[in-house]
């Protein structure tokens, strides 16, 4: 059932079940994947800057709060 | 009193789909106004997935700038897919049986200029964090708008019971 595409035709009000191709298929598959190692890199880079920033505030012994009075 | 607001068209999905098409949109409104009710087959971790919308089917000519909010901070980042509905759409990671919802308003969708168009979503998530998108998007492309093809971000489908609505809207 997924692949599918509906068309909804505004003039006549005809709705097309159509069935994807294995091009279209292919190509969403691709998409998918693609889209979703980036999230996954982007969330990787995101927990690596809150590591080092927690590690940094450790190392000058401040919390969170001070450093932002610090910059304030 | 003047019909400005008219319903041309509405879909709600008897089963899952990659996308969905209004296609031979009328010609004789001012102004064009989407609107969603949408959850996703996405297992990854994402709790919400943006909504592309391709005028005429076109991949490219898109810019656009995202506002987001997570419940508890807020980013904000740019794109070239599609006029782009973030966080229009929840996820299989989401509050079961929620859907999220958004609209997409297109002013002077027939005219010759660039097609610009704001966007508004909101996943439902029944949990701290919870993700709202605000998004400005221009369509590079004098062509007048006669279909709309929505699908969302990234290889996902939309999953039975997810609602489109397509209206009209008149400035007289």
């Amino acid at each position: 059932m997924a692949d599918t595409k509906i068309v909804v035709n505004c003039e006549t009000g005809e709705v097309s079940e159509v069935e994807l191709t294995a091009e279209e298929i292919a190509r969403r598959e691709a998409d998918k994947a693609a889209f979703e190692a980036e999230q996954e890199a982007k969330a990787a880079e995101e927990a690596a800057k809150a590591t080092a920033k927690a590690d940094l505030l450790a190392k000058l012994g401040i919390t969170e709060d001070e450093a932002k009075l610090l910059l304030a | 009193m003047a019909d400005t607001y008219t319903l041309i068209s509405s879909q709600t999905l008897s089963g899952s789909a990659s996308s969905v098409t209004f296609s031979s949109i009328p010609q004789t409104y001012t102004d064009l106004l989407l609107v969603a009710s949408a959850r996703t087959d996405r297992s990854y971790f994402l709790l919400v997935d943006s909504i592309l919308v391709q005028p005429n089917a076109s991949a490219t000519g898109y810019t656009t700038r995202n506002l987001l909010g997570t419940g508890s901070a807020t980013q904000s980042n740019t794109d070239t897919a599609a006029l782009q509905l973030s966080a229009g759409a929840t996820t299989s990671n989401e509050t079961a049986n929620t859907f999220g919802n958004g609209s997409c308003y297109i002013p002077n969708y027939t005219g010759s200029a660039y097609k610009s168009a704001s966007l508004d979503g909101v996943g439902e998530n029944n949990a701290t964090e919870a993700w709202a998108g605000f998004t400005a998007s221009l369509w590079s492309n004098t062509a007048a708008i006669t279909s709309l093809k929505l699908l969302p971000y990234g290889g996902a489908n939309f999953v039975q019971y997810s609602t489109f609505y397509l209206y009209g809207i008149k400035n007289s």
